[in-house]
């Protein structure tokens, strides 16, 4: 497997000088598997250069999975150039949304209405397919599988195995680690403890024996707190992570979009002092970057 | 057996989605998230003590879709899986469609439904926790409680005029109103709610309580006893309205795990009005003109 980051970003994007060396795109990661199928994990503003790349290899099968639909994983999908060309194949998975109650069907037409985008969901050219998912089922692709996780987000939010020939990697899409919401003192305290307890259990056995594992590192400890509830997750709470389920690689990602490239490094050299033996290859998501697994 | 066309089955299904709301929960989940930091346990506070709101939410978290692999039953627990902002949102959309009218043309008293369903709710859960923790949940008893007479409403909102004529049965013959539910509908509300509850995919054991609450030969589990002691308790001492009068000739099915005899288990329990007073603010009893 090879998997290549195109989107780095979380939030909106984030171009300019101060973020040319790890990029402003958002979320976007391609992972090719050993036989070469295509999986593109969220389609944030990042997918629009990984399709400039495609173009020399059409017609191509595109199989895409939206980790959730807010707008910096989903925005670059309008701009995904093979979906107007006939004789691509695009399969989009992705949750059912409990609150809108429709399947991945809506993230294009809610996307592609006139007011919005010069071109309506009719005019795409390409063999277009939606996948609503359930959770826990694989989807094969080829000769990879795609396991989709329910995590912890504002909207449903699918974490995403993808295993091919005895490799695997997981990517969380946006991840908070759960929290207690009620205080130590509240008599449904230790319930609700041992609801999450069940979940880290679950989280844990999903995510057995990575290769690799790409998470969600919105935060710094610091600034954590003030953002509990919003759905992302810490530097440390990754590096935790790993080290709990034993990952061999961590690829921190969703940078902070007011986040400098100095910045950035500043805060992650800070997080990895505070843990020098993480017991795995920990390193910064940057646009560009790929793995071999 | 009772029996239901599948039209009828069908129509209750769809009819129960676009349901409104109590008016309290309503109002109170309204005030609450026009602050973006409202505190999670205080949304949960408002919707677990909501029938409807938390047979939506049950409903769409046990759905086909999440694959969980064991059965949600509690707001607390679909808070856990869906994170609260989700919670909130679906709540939200759940106020949107509206509030359930206090009395709709059937004269049946959605207020007083509402304190005798808080009121079971709440002493099931006390009944087990004293009683049965190492045979149930006392969260599980709770709900089971909450939403054992939901086929009432059902019938009050959708089924008008048969529900009518069972009222009137059960005032003018004396006869318990799921038995002239049975009479006039084909089938009672305890039948209508499990059939739903099913269709839902909630847990088997709350299917079952649903279902069983005035069935003396049901197999008994702890959950059961709970929810048909705690009932019997909330209407011999009038608390709320179900409809269906307390009447002594019940004694006889009553469960005996909870004590001698029904006197002696409420004795037990200690004082009963701060769960009254609760289900009481929250049912608005005597605010409304």
């Amino acid at each position: 497997m090879k998997v290549t980051m195109w989107g780095v970003r979380g939030s909106i994007p984030s171009p300019g000088p101060r973020t040319v060396r790890y990029g402003g795109n958002t979320t976007c990661i391609e992972v090719r598997s050993d036989d070469d199928n295509l999986i593109i994990l969220d389609a944030g503003t990042g997918i629009f250069p990984l399709a400039q790349t495609l173009l020399a290899r059409l017609p191509i099968t595109a199989n895409i999975f939206i980790t959730h639909t807010h707008w910096d994983h989903i925005q670059g999908l309008p701009f995904f150039v093979p979906l107007y060309i006939p004789g691509n194949t695009v399969r989009i998975h992705g949750a059912y949304d409990l609150v809108s109650m429709q399947g991945i069907e809506q993230v294009m037409n809610v996307q592609m209405q006139y007011s919005y985008f010069p071109i309506r969901e009719a005019e795409l050219r390409a063999g277009v397919e939606y996948e609503t998912l359930t959770v826990g089922n694989p989807v094969s692709v080829g000769d990879a599988t795609v396991t989709p996780v329910l995590l912890n987000h504002p909207v449903p939010n699918l974490g995403y195995r993808v295993a091919c020939n005895g490799r695997s990697m997981f990517f969380t899409g946006d991840h908070e680690p759960w929290t207690n919401i009620y205080p130590p003192d509240d008599p449904e305290h230790a319930n609700y403890q041992a609801m999450i307890d069940h979940r880290y259990t679950e989280l844990y056995a999903a995510l057995g024996e990575l290769d690799l594992l790409i998470c969600d590192t919105a935060y710094t400890l610091a600034e954590y707190p003030p953002k509990i509830g919003w759905g992302h997750g810490s530097f440390d709470h990754a590096i935790n992570l790993a080290q709990r389920i034993g990952a061999k690689r961590l690829i921190c990602t969703h940078h902070e979009p007011t986040r400098s490239d100095d910045e950035l490094e500043r805060v992650f050299a800070e997080a990895m002092s505070r843990h020098p033996e993480p017991g795995c290859e920990v390193m910064l998501g940057r646009e560009g970057l790929e793995i071999l697994l | 057996m009772p029996q239901l066309t599948l039209e009828l089955e069908r129509k209750l299904t769809t009819a129960v989605e676009r349901m409104p709301a109590f008016p309290k929960s309503v109002q109170v989940i309204l005030e609450m998230t026009r602050d973006i930091n409202c505190l999670p346990r205080n949304l949960v506070g408002v919707i677990e003590k909501d029938p409807v709101m938390t047979i939506k939410i049950l409903r769409v978290i046990n759905s086909a879709y999440y694959g969980l692999p064991n059965k949600i039953t509690s707001v607390g627990q679909s808070v856990v899986y869906l994170g609260i902002n989700t919670i909130k949102n679906l709540a939200l959309s759940f106020a949107a469609v509206g509030i359930l009218p206090r009395f709709n043309t059937t004269g049946f008293d959605i207020q007083r439904y509402l304190l005798h369903s808080l009121s079971v709710a709440s002493i099931a859960r006390l009944l087990c926790e004293k009683h049965a923790r190492a045979e149930a949940d006392p969260g599980d008893c709770y709900i089971a409680g909450l939403l054992h007479d939901f086929g009432k409403v059902v019938f009050a909102q959708f089924m008008v005029g048969e529900f009518m004529k069972a009222l009137a049965i059960t005032v003018d013959c004396g006869k318990p109103l799921y038995e002239a539910e049975i009479e006039v509908i084909g089938a009672d509300h305890a039948f209508v709610g499990a059939l739903l509850a099913k269709k839902w995919k909630f847990a088997e054991p709350l299917v079952n309580c649903i279902r069983d609450h005035h069935a003396t030969d049901a197999a008994p589990s702890a959950m059961l006893d709970c929810l048909r002691m705690a009932d019997a308790i909330c209407r011999k001492l009038a608390f709320g309205d179900s409809g269906n009068p307390w009447r002594e000739v019940e004694l006889a099915s009553l469960p005996t795990r909870f004590g001698e005899n029904i006197e002696t288990v409420i004795t037990a329990l200690g004082d009963l009005q701060k769960i009254v007073n609760d289900a009481q603010a929250f049912a608005q009893i005597g605010t409304e003109k």
